[in-house]
């Protein structure tokens, strides 16, 4: 267990390295980090200063070194934009995001799972059909469409939710939550049914898939044959056998979620990370950029990690397995 | 190869295979099918018939914009569909914008076929260093979401350009990026299936024989490994579409002056609250019946190629 604890790590970190990497060279490459940070009236003094003082002087590799060892402090310099850190940005904007896919993930659990229960049991008929078809349209749909005609319906037809912005804030320390008021949870509602529609296409489909096989099992033929009631058989029963590679796909899929935010971020001008993020990319704006990339990528590497961890804790055959 | 002509032709042996009938049986693949053909015939037949070229900013007229659809009051012909703000007849501009969206989508996928199919077969064929190579990359690039590469690869290869290529060369910098966040599960499938295959007796025949090893790989394996790749292009088809839109609707895709679909959502979406929703609703929906009935082929092209279904 040990082994693969070590293997699985190193190779998390390996890919994190590689990321930093890519980061690095967008960072390093893309545009000169002196001539964007200057304006017309600086010396060449001033601007070798500022190169020394950056450490572009020093070779690549020492470069990456410090890059690397900065960004794990969570130190990813300062926004050529707004002349803010990089950090103290993200991490003003890091709970609208959370919040917002939290949110989003709760609704897939909440509608995909008895959509998936009902059309595993009632295989065949015209509703459980019609389900299917309509989940291949909501895998076709992308995102930024789904926003845009749920702000068509409920806000310029309707006029019944706020169609962008978060609404009023608390502030709970360094964390801010639009939980706690009227217009924080109605400004919640739209965005947060956008990011969840093919996520609940998602997990529809698993259900189903996971059921079919469930129910074909001796131990539900033998329940039904000692009489328990079919709804206790299907919920309580079978469902319960299918929930494992639900939950493992809800988490590894957070990840995507949080990227995927920033699409529906931009549609609702809600207040995330991935806003900034696309903000950053429409201005060039290099350190954000790569912030983001990392951070994303942490995130998600950081979860794939996790589930394969705690899944060769429950199935030790896996531990064997090639890492 | 020449044709024997005892041997059934082409057009024969597809009436009588098991997909042509499984394709009559199944009615959404039929209509998916017929809907795919009419989408993409009319965007490439667009010229002939469109009432204005909207690429051509001397056909657009200030005194036709914001012209509703022909069937509400102001509605003028030959504007079937509304004019925009520019006076862009919204017809024509979603005909020729889903063909640059199609074009994308065909070029992205063959392109990540060919860098798939071809790393794929080296990795699966030859092992080890090759292998262990392309599995790295292939771990790295799967660890970061699909989208996030697509758009940082887009955003940067553009800054990279010079100026004056950035709109000549949008459609070039969109079909990269999707390639470069699309390959690696062409190039997995095809190493898995090839690792399988290289093993059996024809492919150690053929090693026998001193077939050169790129003819084992392209006429002896390749052809035993393209099921699952069939299916993943067609619906990979659709993703590039989906792809190509959410980029220039982030404003990091085609540019104004040529849009495609996903264009012509991101400036119809700035008039939503206007009460011109003809602007962005008709794009919208021409780009959905083109994913749609991609996804349907594809979905029904899964099922009839799945031997344990039949």
């Amino acid at each position: 267990m040990i082994v693969f604890l070590i293997k699985r790590l190193a190779n998390a970190a390996f890919v994190m390295l590689v990321v930093a990497l890519m980061a690095f060279m967008i960072f390093r490459f893309v545009g000169d980090p002196v001539q964007l940070m200057v304006n017309e009236q600086t010396t060449q003094a001033e601007r070798d200063e500022l190169r020394e003082r950056l450490g572009l002087n020093q070779s690549m590799p020492m470069q990456y070194l410090h890059f690397v060892a900065n960004a794990v402090q969570g130190d990813f310099g300062i926004s050529y934009r707004n002349q803010q850190e990089v950090m103290s940005l993200i991490a003003e904007r890091f709970p609208a995001t959370i919040e917002l896919v939290l949110m989003a993930t709760i609704i897939s659990l909440v509608v995909g799972v008895p959509l998936g229960v009902i059309t595993a049991i009632h295989r065949g008929k015209w509703y459980s059909e019609g389900l299917q078809f309509l989940s291949i349209i909501g895998v076709s749909l992308p995102s930024f469409v789904i926003g845009i005609m749920l702000i068509l319906v409920f806000s310029v037809m309707f006029n019944i939710l706020p169609a962008f912005g978060r609404g009023d804030v608390v502030s709970i320390g360094w964390w801010t939550t639009g939980l706690l008021t009227a217009s924080g949870r109605a400004a919640l509602i739209l965005p947060s049914i956008a990011l969840s529609f093919y996520q609940i296409t998602l997990v529809m489909r698993l259900v189903r898939a996971e059921m079919l096989e469930v129910l074909r099992s001796d131990f539900i033929k033998f329940a039904r044959a000692r009489g328990v009631p079919a709804w206790r058989v299907h919920y309580s029963h079978a469902l319960r056998n299918c929930l494992m590679p639900v939950v493992t796909m809800t988490a590894m899929n957070i990840g995507s979620l949080i990227a995927f935010a920033l699409i529906t971020e931009t549609v609702f001008q809600w207040p995330g990370m991935g806003l900034l993020f696309i903000q950053a990319v429409t201005f060039v704006d290099i350190p954000v950029m790569a912030a983001y990339l990392c951070i994303v990528s942490f995130i998600f590497v950081a979860l794939n990690t996790l589930v394969d961890i705690t899944y060769a804790l429950i199935d030790p055959r896996l531990r064997n397995a090639k890492a | 190869m020449t044709v024997n002509p005892s041997s059934p032709s082409l057009f024969a042996r597809t009436r009588q295979s098991d997909l042509w009938y499984s394709f009559t049986r199944q009615r959404s693949a039929v209509f998916a099918a017929v809907l795919l053909a009419v989408l993409i015939i009319s965007a490439f037949t667009a010229p002939l018939y469109a009432p204005q070229n909207p690429f051509d900013p001397a056909q657009l007229e200030l005194w036709n914009a914001e012209i509703p659809p022909i069937w509400l009051e102001g509605g003028q012909w030959p504007y079937l569909l509304g004019t925009d703000t520019q006076g862009r007849d919204i017809l024509s501009a979603i005909l020729y914008g889903s063909r640059i969206s199609i074009l994308i989508g065909i070029a992205s996928v063959v392109f990540a076929l060919l860098i798939g199919i071809g790393s794929g077969l080296a990795a699966g064929y030859y092992g080890g260093f090759v292998e262990n190579a392309l599995m790295r990359v292939g771990d790295i690039l799967l660890s970061i979401p699909t989208i996030l590469i697509a758009i940082l690869v887009s955003a940067i290869v553009r800054e990279l350009l010079p100026p004056a290529l950035r709109d000549v060369g949008a459609a070039g910098v969109l079909v990269l990026a999707i390639v470069l966040s699309g390959w690696v599960q062409y190039a997995r499938t095809v190493r898995a299936q090839t690792a399988v295959e290289r093993r059996k007796e024809y492919v150690q025949a053929a090693q026998l024989l001193k077939v050169p090893a790129r003819r084992i790989m392209f006429s002896h394996i390749l052809p035993n490994t393209l099921t699952p790749i069939l299916v993943a292009a067609t619906l990979n088809f659709g993703m590039a579409i989906l792809t190509e839109a959410t980029l220039s609707f982030l404003g990091i895709g085609m540019p104004p002056s040529q849009p495609s679909l996903g264009t012509l959502i991101r400036l119809g979406n700035q008039f939503l609250f206007s009460g011109m929703w003809w602007i962005v609703l008709f794009p919208v929906l021409q780009l959905c019946l083109l994913v749609v009935s991609v996804n349907l082929l594809g979905d029904w092209l899964r099922d009839a190629l799945n031997p344990k279904l039949r």
